[in-house]
């Protein structure tokens, strides 16, 4: 049975594939359905032996339509949509468009709100690495870190059901602050967490750091060096791990991240290894941020104080007309948004993500743009995959970090 | 088993009783994560949910050696005749949860890029709502599917005589 | 036999970069390309200019000598029923000296083409796939300009604004305001690609 595949520039007929041989060229699909847990990605190989000679990833397997989907929903209804792009750190996508909007309409969110958002957001960076760090372990082989990394993130998961109501997709933070206040108790929920941390990762760098096996797979393999990294739009970790030293939370320091100290990890040989070591350098981080936040964390309102884009307070509506018609309109119509363009970057798990929002004046966004910077990671895969041999291209996927949602979109 | 003895009836309806036991006891889930939803479909063999006591014990990665397909996530265009392949990859019996709002029916996105409902392509099972819906809503749905397999409800795409 | 990990100064200092920017980088632009280029007003700290599209490829060569080194997005936006319809939006960051800038290249419908930027930032490639897949803006000279996001034989550019949100399902749907949301929900033996669609009076719909 000869079937012809096609797909972009390839055209593959199924009965034609050589096999074997030395310098024999074979083509092999890879997905987008395969073993490596990161989602679905179709990577067109050319190897010969075990050799990968060329690498095309194929993508869209994926996609949602979430840029036009947000085009007919309110600016708040779109907070749910942009949520699910990048699914393993949604707050981020929360924050990097909240911003953005708060940009175009000039306002600022009271300072408990911007404290919360730091404090999320730095979670959702340890919760979205540690599913990094269990499913790099699980490609690799080690399937104890995989439950060890879940749990952690459990925990989070569990703080951000108290605070937000939804373990994942929360939309939480909304135009002007945040839709509604932390719970009573959270922040004792949050320091006994944060205090059992440290030691939780510290059990699984002991077993991965000096691993023989980790090292072997890992060391030397996916080389990306700095000029080709900037070159390919490569950000975040991945870039960090080349020795570039850009993280949008330092360049252009947004939501109040001026005011808290840490450092940036910075990798030498930009392999799989030291985008590891970034990474998990990257949670002690978040950990140092998170600290500082909840020492900041004083009472006070967590949204706007602006009735044309912030609900009224429940009891408000008891005994003011004003306050109902506020109400109505917002949940029915939604606010206007001044005309004009904004561009907002964010630190995402991944690198930097940008929402590009257009606006027309009315209460939809007329485009909201969102460079994803898995999107970019993805396509500069071909060259950390070069020369490498097969079961490299797992740890390679596995190490950029790539998620569909935000690759497809 | 054309013999109408009882005893042959008896014999017949023990030994299925117990394949549908054998059955239900051992659901290995095929890895197919899609979008989100995977991320809370990961959490099931993870420790605090834990399907493998529940009879999840690998989650298997080539569909022919899985008889659960849940379909977690939401699918494109691009993914319908992936989906179809590996369903018919599958050996009978087989079974689908679609889990998640955008596998049951398309969930949030009603657009142009999003199919409405997995079952527009491939038999299922049971459906869980949920956007996502959280591992135990899951295991939920695991639970009753083992009961409606053990009760005969669920052939997974046997016929039985 | 581990490497370490450094923590070195990171690159700092955005707004102030922005601020030297336009006082040196731009005016040089502006000076090079007297018609063509433009500056729009921008009330936030990105600069933007109007760059057309016959001038695109010298502006970005321009720029790329002058430290521009990372093309972060190529954008497309849908202006009707402005005209010119289209804009192509190219985000450039020069690392380290932390400069932004916003190229804002219009495109009129009647001729949706512009020259591509992919030899010389590799991060434009992929984006603008995505473009042409989306939108159906061409870029001239570029390598393998092939749907990228959607199947190959897709009819159609979804984000453009006269395509419709739920694509072919919605011209089978008619007019919205008959449409049937709350009576018709989906019953096993649907036709697949049937949600939304009236259900006739005899089947038992409304």
């Amino acid at each position: 049975m000869s079937r012809i595949v096609r797909s972009g520039q390839y055209e593959l007929n199924v009965e034609e594939l050589k096999v074997g041989g030395e310098g024999d060229r074979m083509t092999l699909s890879v997905g987008p359905h395969h073993p490596s847990t990161h989602g679905v990605l179709r990577m067109i190989l050319e190897i010969e032996g075990e050799r990968i000679v060329k690498a095309t990833p194929e993508i869209g397997f994926l996609h949602t339509g979430i840029e036009k989907h947000a085009e007919h929903l309110t600016w708040t209804q779109a907070i749910t949509v942009l949520d699910r792009m990048d699914y393993l750190a949604p707050l981020s996508n929360n924050l990097g468009y909240v911003l953005a909007v708060e940009k175009l309409l000039g306002i600022e969110p009271p300072p408990r709100a911007k404290t919360v958002r730091i404090l999320l957001t730095e979670l959702q960076r340890i919760a979205s690495h540690c599913i990094w760090l269990g499913t790099t372990a699980l490609d690799i082989g080690s399937q104890s870190v995989l439950m060890y990394a879940f749990n952690i993130r459990e925990q989070i998961l569990d703080l951000f059901e108290e605070a937000t109501g939804a373990r994942m997709n929360p939309s939480y933070f909304r135009v002007g602050g945040l839709a509604n206040d932390l719970p009573n108790g959270f922040e004792d929920m949050v320091r006994r967490f944060l205090d059992e941390f440290p030691e939780r990762l510290r059990e699984i760098r002991t077993i991965l750091d000096k691993n023989p096996i980790w090292l072997d797979r890992l060391r030397g393999v996916g080389v990306l060096k700095p000029d080709q990294a900037l070159a390919l739009g490569v950000t975040g970790p991945n870039l960090r791990a080349s020795g570039v030293p850009y993280d949008v939370r330092k360049a252009y320091p947004y939501a109040g991240y001026d005011e808290y100290e840490f450092d940036v990890p910075v990798g030498e040989s930009g392999d799989c290894y030291d985008r590891y070591l970034v990474r998990v350098h990257e949670m002690m981080e978040s950990h140092r941020i998170c600290r500082q936040a909840l020492e900041r964390l004083e009472p006070g309102p967590v949204m706007v104080d602006d009735r044309k884009i912030a609900l009224p307070p429940k009891e408000e509506l008891r005994h003011s007309m004003e306050a109902l018609i506020h109400h109505f309109k917002l949940v029915s119509y939604g606010f206007d948004v001044p005309a004009g363009e904004a561009y907002q970057a964010i630190e995402s798990p991944r690198g930097e993500i940008g929402f590009y929002v257009v606006s027309n004046g009315k209460n939809k966004p007329w485009r909201v743009r969102v460079r994803g910077p898995a999107f970019f990671n993805v396509f500069a895969m071909p060259v950390m995959m070069e020369g490498a041999l097969l079961a490299d291209m797992v740890a390679v996927i596995a190490s950029v970090d790539p998620v569909f949602g935000e690759v497809d979109r | 088993m054309t013999h109408d003895a009882a005893n042959s009836q008896f014999l017949t309806t023990t030994i299925d009783k117990f394949i549908r036991w054998a059955q239900q006891s051992s659901l290995w889930p095929l890895t197919f994560g899609l979008a989100c939803c995977a991320i809370e479909m990961m959490n099931l063999p993870a420790p605090r949910y834990d399907i493998a006591q529940f009879g999840g014990e690998v989650f298997r990665s080539s569909p022919r050696q899985a008889d659960l397909l849940i379909v977690s996530g939401r699918l494109s265009n691009k993914m319908v005749p992936v989906i179809e392949q590996v369903y018919r990859q599958m050996p009978y019996p087989k079974w689908v949860i679609a889990m998640g709002a955008c596998a049951s029916s398309g969930g949030i996105f009603d657009n142009y890029a999003i199919v409405q409902g997995v079952d527009e392509v491939i038999p299922v099972d049971i459906y869980v709502p949920g956007c996502p819906p959280t591992p135990d809503a899951v295991l939920d749905a695991v639970l009753k599917l083992r009961q409606a397999i053990q009760e005969g409800r669920a052939p997974g795409g046997v016929m039985r005589a | 036999m581990t490497a370490t990990v450094r923590f070195p100064q990171p690159y700092t200092g955005g707004a102030a970069a922005q601020e030297a920017m336009r006082q040196t980088l731009l005016p040089a632009l502006l000076e090079r390309f007297p018609e063509g280029v433009e500056e729009l007003p921008t009330p936030f700290d990105i600069a933007q200019l109007k760059v057309m599209p016959d001038k695109l490829r010298d502006v970005c060569v321009f720029l790329k000598e002058h430290g521009f080194n990372v093309l972060m997005d190529v954008a497309g936006v849908d202006y009707l029923p402005r005209t010119p319809r289209f804009e192509v939006v190219y985000h450039l960051v020069a690392l380290p000296s932390l400069w932004r800038l916003r190229l804002r290249v219009p495109v009129d419908e009647s001729h949706p083409e512009v020259p591509t930027v992919s030899d010389l930032w590799p991060s434009a490639n992929p984006a603008e796939r995505e473009v042409w897949d989306l939108f159906g803006i061409r870029f001239a000279g570029h390598p393998n300009l092939t749907r990228i996001l959607l199947p190959d034989d897709w009819v159609g550019h979804p984000l453009r604004k006269d395509y419709p949100l739920r694509g072919e399902r919605e011209k089978a749907m008619g007019p919205a305001a008959e449409r049937n949301w709350y009576h018709a929900p989906k019953r096993p033996g649907d036709a697949p690609g049937s949600t939304g669609l009236p259900r006739s009076v005899s089947e038992g719909g409304d």
